[in-house]
């Protein structure tokens, strides 16, 4: 209780006065550095760090049957895994709501953006490509949505495409690129006391009052997710719809130099 | 984002049920209907009919879960597994009812005054028996009179609608059928004193004035969604006294 005092204060003393405990400003992220390629065994996959938050964002692909709604599409499933060796704050067993939450974000996030093609995904009458993106957390400092996101973004965007020839998949050997349908990343607020910044870090998210997920490309929004106790203005709304295009490009453009 | 062929979802600017792009649906709400919870709300928002019950503030249970300087609250939506058109549904939390059923959580955490109950719990059940749409706002506004209906005290009284755009067009009050084959679904959740956004869930494809647009209407929409849930509150009382003046 007593060092969880002490750190409230000196992040909210901190904000008070414009600063964050690393220096950065506001509305900047800390360093990114992404490496594809880390498992590949996957389709795609990437590594990717945002300061000290790392996560795995994998892609496999694998033939199955369409949901019976929609007979002329691919599937895409997006999970997230809070692993419990990336913090002591995650524990083992079933998906807590908070994984539910960030998968399913991500996922609307790639869904919305139209990143997986779905009618580019039909085998034949009987079978369509099942994606499956997998966001892996191995080490917590905060902003699990941009960095899942952009892991995920990062893997779509370096994935080969399986081939399906005489009943048999074929992973290895001669295989197109993976052919996405467009590029979103998300900007992802925290918002503690009256102050909102971009990319929290853990300390910051342990104090945080709100937290709202921007995800875009470069002409419209894709898709938003509120979160917590805490509330938005609408005037801090369409603050930060602009700051989420503006901020978004840089992202954008590191995963569209990894093709 | 629903398959299929998709319906064409305006016709001369009126949309498949009649309505105006602006215009919400019939919202119908009873305070008082699960004896046994300490408030509870029945709402019809269109074809949708939920209950909304809650119980609390009691210790809560397990112990671990408990905070010495505020009451947690639980909240658990649901689908009944026979409330859509379609096949029979399973019963039970999903991955869909679970982020609902946490940001759901969310906006109560906003207006009710947990610091008042430390150690406790408080608990809001939504059950969703018909669904056509809009099924978590619709919830919401019903869980916030059950809420206010328990005498827990709270801060305000919050509202829920989505709305979405089809072709050029941003709608209010997005019905099954529109949500399915819309271009974008956009639920909100408002603290009518202040105008805070206390949920925001979107996705599809929204410029930002749409955003804008249809965050003008989700705010004009207050003044009708606020009526029905103040009525449903005075009306068990309206009885009583009726029956004392006769």
């Amino acid at each position: 209780m007593q060092i969880r005092t002490v750190t409230e204060d000196f992040i909210a003393d901190l904000l008070a006065n414009g600063k964050r405990e690393d220096g950065r400003d506001f509305m900047s992220y800390r360093d990114i550095k992404v490496q594809t390629g880390i498992v590949p065994n996957a389709e795609g996959s990437a590594m990717v760090t945002f300061g000290d938050t790392k996560v795995i964002g994998a892609v496999k692909i694998s033939p199955g049957e369409p949901m019976p709604d929609k007979p002329d599409e691919g599937n895409l499933m997006t999970g997230a895994e809070l692993h419990p060796m990336a913090s002591e704050s995650f524990d083992t067993g079933p998906p807590s709501p908070d994984a539910i939450e960030l998968g399913r974000v991500i996922d609307r996030g790639i869904r919305a953006s139209n990143m997986i093609n779905p009618k580019a995904l039909v085998i034949n009458d009987e079978l369509v490509w099942s994606v499956f993106v997998d966001v892996y957390v191995l080490n917590y400092d905060g902003n699990l949505f941009d960095a899942g996101m952009f892991a995920s973004a990062a893997a779509l965007n370096t994935c080969r495409m399986p081939k399906y020839e005489d009943e048999k998949v074929i992973r290895e050997g001669n295989l197109e690129k993976f052919k996405p349908g467009g590029l979103a990343t998300s900007c992802t607020f925290a918002k503690l006391g009256k102050s909102i910044v971009l990319d929290a870090s853990g300390n910051e998210e342990a104090f945080m009052d709100a937290r709202i997920t921007i995800s875009n490309d470069e002409a419209v929004i894709r898709a938003m997710q509120k979160g917590l106790h805490g509330s938005f203005t609408n005037a801090e709304l369409e603050n930060l719809i602009d700051i989420s295009f503006n901020k978004s490009k840089e992202l954008r453009k590191m995963i569209s130099d990894l093709r | 984002m629903g398959g299929g062929e998709k319906p064409e979802l305006m016709i001369n600017g009126k949309r498949l049920d009649g309505r105006m792009p602006d215009q919400l649906r019939s919202i119908k709400i009873e305070s008082g209907v699960i004896k046994n919870a300490v408030g509870s709300a029945y709402i019809e928002w269109g074809n949708n009919k939920i209950i909304a019950a809650v119980y609390g503030p009691k210790e809560a249970l397990p112990k671990h879960v408990q905070d010495p300087e505020r009451a947690i609250i639980k909240c658990r939506y649901t689908m009944a597994p026979f409330s859509s058109l379609e096949e029979h549904g399973r019963s039970g939390p999903n991955r869909r009812s679970t982020e609902i059923s946490k940001v759901t959580k969310e906006v109560f955490e906003n207006v009710i005054m947990l610091e008042k109950f430390p150690g406790s719990e408080i608990d809001i059940f939504v059950e969703v028996l018909q669904g056509d749409g809009g099924t978590r706002a619709a919830g919401i506004t019903a869980a916030a009179v059950a809420v206010a209906a328990s005498g827990i005290p709270m801060t305000d009284i919050p509202y829920a609608v989505s709305f979405g755009k089809v072709g050029d067009t941003v709608i209010l009050d997005l019905n099954k059928i529109e949500d399915n084959y819309s271009d974008a679904d956009m639920p909100v959740a408002i603290s009518p004193r202040t105008g805070d956004i206390l949920l925001l869930q979107m996705d599809g494809t929204l410029s930002k004035d749409d955003v804008k647009a249809g965050m003008d209407m989700v705010y004009r929409a207050a003044e009708v969604i606020t009526k029905v849930q103040r009525d449903a509150l005075k009306a068990p009382y309206e009885k009583i006294s009726e029956r004392y003046t006769k």
